[in-house]
């Protein structure tokens, strides 16, 4: 079942946003004709692949790459050598700085091999198998080095040193010995110790997330070509083709306005393919050889080298009067980087108390690099972790002071006008609207079986909104062609279409939308932080009208009549002088000629106003008291869209959202052994959620709508991968009696605890 | 994936032939689901494979006076739609679906889920507990051996150069007679055993277990006979005494390591939780028969 709760404020009359066409690239996707990173084949074609570290901490003294060479069909080896060694540069990326000298020694080790996987050198040749012979020729000396992966155990003193230029940043005095804690990270507002002592009841708790994987079904891939004149393209999938261009072009040396990226159809990326892997080296290799090179990673390849996202620990204490207000909060989360700086406890301390009015916090967040693979952006990034904590303290202090959990939220909620825990004021922040949603639901009061329990949590993300482009263009029949930068991996395409169709006035099958090469649409930020329906949209419905304001023109230029005689309805031009009729959309596309040429619009700029969003979700599970096993019965997740463009498409991001939250906390987690070696680089042992392990996901879309939004969009994909982690150890809690703090809580853990009950 | 030789003999003794002249590299193929995977992955390295698909009686159900031939290369999904097997052997059947997927499914055989020797083989426990004996030919002519006796170690068999299973029997049915088969893992679906129970058992008119077996999975190096945890049971109407004497003795025969899939305590825990409910299931339907 799913709902949709229009709020007065925001009822608009529209004739296709707000409903359900199919999507334009859904043809396609279902009839296996989508192109995606793997399918591009181009003529003299090389397969390119990666030598990888088999330690996870190692000085490489020396790599002989002498008889790959020598090997019959091998084209082209590269080491580190083949790169610039990069000064330290921070750049902006999609919701985080990256710094360029970390990504290009992360796509390939110089001097050290920092996690197992680690790329160390990468082959060209004329087939696969002879590019895995030539591998195992490729002779690396390593020193092998102690290791560490445990984020305590690295923040700890006397711990292996990852980098010996990592002096703790946000610590006054700046620490003089390096140490693996790259980052303090310090929120605080009011006393915190005078807070606590007005409280009546007290939760605290120390909470743990296991690293998990964006679990993306498509793994990385690329096709690179590097001409003999520098001029170069790639095709790959990713979340923004912009990012690649720009990665590649400092990674290898070259100037931007010499690559060419297109993106490949994009099977899954969660923020994981925010960053780039396989594309320098795979020009790398071509600019070598000269021949296209073609790479694409092996499943094992994918968890051991990409993505995740941090393994972490929370502790938090809150305190409450006896009448349900918060006093106090004082959280302290520690997070995996990998091996380089730059894990999302960021995010993680400004999100960790976002849904909360309490006037006295600490927040400390330490961000840790680790011999694991390098972070990469999940959905959301640090929101769920700090949230998995936060969330099932205030499950306790509910339970501490007798209170319903909704109501215990309603109590502390943020509202309009609020100054929110980091920073910024809220406004036309739909939250207390979410929370009556899900508390006014049927499934709130539906009873429970034995070995069943009910759990409630909610979530937050900031979502952005930042540069984009589009660029409309209407065809000599009357329709029209909608171009952006942002790759489509939520539905983009269709809610472009429906923006650019709602302003002209057609049906939506006579708008096609595409997404554009980077030589082809001006800069767009990369697909990611729920920006795209938001930003790349405003750039959308603003081509559109400039497009409407030239047809009104063309129109009275036509008519001979001044341009406030001309109105534009429905697809048409409409003159005040009834006598003159109307032109349509096909009428004045076919005399364009004679208004002024081909009809068309193209706006770039900087969206500004992105609404936070926030989501409320009720899980009831029940669990097998012999096995362990955690069944979830029933699951409703509401949430602040603004207003649902694509309704379809936005409670599928939902319901995605949820999918991977809960397999996050029931059974995804990375298993290193003692070498720190990665013992479950498969979809085998890496349990992402199968269809038969959820129920229909129910949604409820809350719509407050975003006012700085043409159509009162605000980001939706992130949001709902927030609260599921505490939702579920909630609902365990209720079921078992015992609370339940170390994700993921897989059979033999909850089985383990119900023992001890 | 190295260089690969493929033969697809049509006789039981030319693929016998085959496999002892390709040496300690030659392999049988049935479905392929273990071994094409192995090879691609670069676990196993090169050489012949001799499908055996080709040979008459591999792929099929029979039933010879109550008993059943099932040939080696037999997939689940065929295994599934012989009703004179589902109807008596339930709990093979069972097991035997849980191997892969529906795609997996229209490939993967028993004699391949045997013969890959993983103590968490999902057909393997059922197999045992029903007391089914494979027909093994080799180099030097035919034998028979129970299922038991193939496996040795992970990933070992005992079967010698040259030799495979050409097909695998499931004895005739006395009345009152089923099985059932369970296992543990932390999804629904598409996963390994972390621990699996299979239990086959007889029941005379009154309801009284006369003869009864049970085979424990991934809690030892091979699926595991536990004798003690039959005994248990016989005798018995399956009442609360007798499940929980199952239990004690199922997690007294386990051996289990711990690994990534489960810790060893867990596993043992289990292990008496799945005996005693696949002995609810087979003693269910072993009634059920009797009252029809």
């Amino acid at each position: 079942m799913s709902d949709v709760i229009d709020r007065p404020a925001a009822k608009a009359q529209f004739k296709v946003v707000g409903t359900r066409p199919v999507r334009p690239d859904g043809a396609d996707k279902v009839t296996g004709k989508a192109a995606y990173g793997a399918d591009l084949m181009l003529p003299g074609m090389l397969t390119g692949k990666i030598k990888r570290s088999p330690h996870a901490h190692a000085r490489i003294i020396a790599i002989d790459t002498k008889k790959a060479r020598a090997l019959a069909g091998v084209k082209a080896v590269i080491t580190a050598a083949d790169f610039p060694d990069l000064a330290s540069e921070e750049m902006a990326g999609g919701e985080s700085a990256a710094n360029v000298r970390d990504i290009a020694l992360n796509c390939m080790a110089r001097n050290a091999a920092l996690y197992e996987g680690h790329a160390v050198a990468a082959v060209a040749a004329t087939s696969a198998s002879i590019a895995d012979e030539a591998l195992a020729l490729i002779e690396v000396t390593y020193e092998v080095l102690p290791h560490v992966i445990d984020v305590e155990a690295a923040m700890a003193p006397g711990a292996p040193l990852l980098h010996a230029d990592i002096f703790t940043k946000g610590v006054e005095p700046a620490p003089t010995t390096p140490s693996n804690i790259a980052h303090r990270h310090d929120l605080t507002r009011g006393d915190v110790n005078a807070g606590f002592a007005e409280a009546d009841a007290i939760a605290e708790g120390r909470y743990t997330t296991a690293a998990v994987h964006q679990g993306y079904i498509e793994p990385h891939a690329c096709v690179a070509t590097f001409g003999a004149d520098g001029q170069c393209q790639v095709w790959s999938a990713s979340q923004g083709h912009f990012a690649v261009r720009t990665l590649c072009a400092k990674i290898l040396g070259l100037d931007t306005s010499d690559i060419r990226v297109t993106p490949a159809e994009i099977g899954g990326g969660f923020g994981g393919k925010t960053t780039v892997y396989l594309e320098p080296l795979a020009l790398a290799l071509s600019r070598q050889c000269g021949a296209p090179v073609r790479m694409v990673m092996a499943r094992d390849e994918v968890f051991r080298a990409t993505g995740p996202t941090s393994g972490a620990v929370i502790e938090v204490k809150l305190g409450a009067r006896r009448d349900g207000t918060i006093t106090a909060g004082q959280i302290v989360l520690k997070y995996q980087a990998g091996a380089f700086p730059g894990s999302p406890v960021h995010p993680g301390v400004m999100t960790a108390l976002a849904c909360y009015d309490i006037p006295n916090f600490t927040i400390t967040g330490y961000d840790v690099v680790t011999n694991s693979p390098k972070v990469t952006a999940y959905r959301a990034p640090g929101a769920p972790i700090s949230a998995f904590g936060v969330e099932s303290a205030v499950d306790d202090l509910a339970l501490k002071l007798g209170m319903d959990p909704i109501a215990l939220r309603e109590k502390n909620a943020v509202r309009d006008g609020m100054k929110a825990a980091y920073g910024p004021t809220f406004r036309n922040i739909g939250y207390v609207e979410t929370l009556e949603a899900i508390r006014d639901h049927p499934h709130y009061q539906a009873p429970l079986g034995p070995n069943q329990g009910r759990g409630v949590a909610v979530g937050f993300w900031f979502n952005i909104g930042g540069d984009s482009t589009a660029a409309v263009q209407i065809t000599d029949d009357g329709a029209a062609v909608v171009a952006t930068g942002n790759p489509d991996i939520g539905g983009s395409r269709a809610s472009m279409a429906m923006m650019a169709a709602e302003v002209l006035g057609l049906p939506i099958e006579k708008v096609r939308p595409i997404v554009a090469d980077t030589a082809s649409i001006g800069y767009s930020m990369l697909t990611g932080g729920s920006r795209t329906t938001f930003a790349t949209g405003m750039a959308v419905t603003q081509a559109a009208q400039q497009i409407v304001t030239d047809l009104k023109r063309r129109a009275a230029q036509i008519w001979e009549v001044a341009v406030d005689q001309v109105e534009w309805l429905d697809g048409a031009a409409v003159c005040r002088d009834p006598a003159k009729g109307e032109l349509t959309l096909a009428a004045l596309a076919a005399k364009s000629g004679e208004t002024g040429g081909p009809i068309g619009a193209q706006v770039s700029l900087n969206a500004q106003g992105a609404g936070p969003g926030f989501g409320a979700h009720i899980c009831d599970v029940e669990v097998d008291p012999e096995t362990g096993g955690v069944t979830i019965l029933r699951y409703t997740a509401a949430q602040d869209v603004g207003r649902a463009i694509h309704p379809a498409y936005v409670e599928g991001q939902v319901q995605g959202g949820v999918a991977q939250g809960i397999g996050w906390a029931l059974n995804e987690e990375y298993i290193f052994d003692t070498d720190g070696k990665m013992e479950n680089a498969g979809f085998l042992d890496y349990r992402v959620p199968v269809a038969s392990d959820l129920p229909m996901i129910d949604t409820i879309l809350v719509e407050v709508a975003n006012p700085r939004h043409p159509f009162g969009a605000k980001g939706v994909g992130e949001v709902p991968i927030v609260p599921p982690l505490g939702a579920v150890a909630n609902a365990v809690r209720a079921a078992i009696g015992v609370r339940m703090t170390d994700l993921p809580l897989s059979p033999p853990k909850i089985r383990a605890a119900i023992d001890g009950r | 994936m190295s260089d690969v030789d493929y033969l697809a003999p049509t006789s039981a003794d030319a693929a016998a032939k085959a496999l002892a002249a390709g040496g300690a590299a030659a392999r049988a193929l049935a479905g392929g689901t273990d071994l094409l995977v192995q090879l691609k992955s670069g676990r196993l390295k090169g050489g012949l494979i001799v499908d055996l698909k080709h040979i008459p009686g591999a792929i099929g159900v029979r039933e010879e006076d109550g008993a059943f031939v099932i040939g080696a290369a037999t997939p689940g999904a065929t295994i599934g739609e012989h009703a004179g097997l589902v109807r008596a052997w339930p709990g093979v059947v069972e097991a035997t679906h849980l191997i892969g997927s529906t795609q997996v499914q229209g490939r993967a055989s028993m004699a391949g889920n045997l013969c890959n020797a993983s103590p968490a083989a999902d057909s393997v426990p059922a197999l045992i507990a029903a007391r089914a004996t494979c027909v093994i030919v080799g180099p030097s002519g035919r034998r028979t051996v129970a299922a038991e006796d193939i496996p040795v170690s992970p990933g070992r068999t005992s079967l010698k150069p040259g030799e495979f299973v050409l097909e695998i029997r499931l004895p005739a049915r006395a009345a009152r007679s089923a099985d059932a088969y369970l296992r543990s893992i932390p999804r629904t679906e598409m996963d390994i055993a972390v621990v699996g129970a299979a239990v086959n058992l007889t029941l005379d008119s009154g309801g009284t277990i006369i003869e009864a077996r049970v085979a424990l999975g991934a809690v030892g190096p091979t699926v595991l006979i536990a004798d003690d945890a039959a005994a248990a049971i016989i005798g018995s109407r399956l009442d609360a005494a007798a499940l929980e004497r199952l239990d004690a003795a199922a997690r007294g025969a386990c051996r289990p390591i711990s690994d990534k899939r489960g810790t060893a305590e867990f596993r043992t825990k289990i292990a008496g939780v799945l005996a005693r409910r696949a002995a609810a299931i087979a003693y269910g339907r072993a009634r059920a028969k009797g009252e029809n």
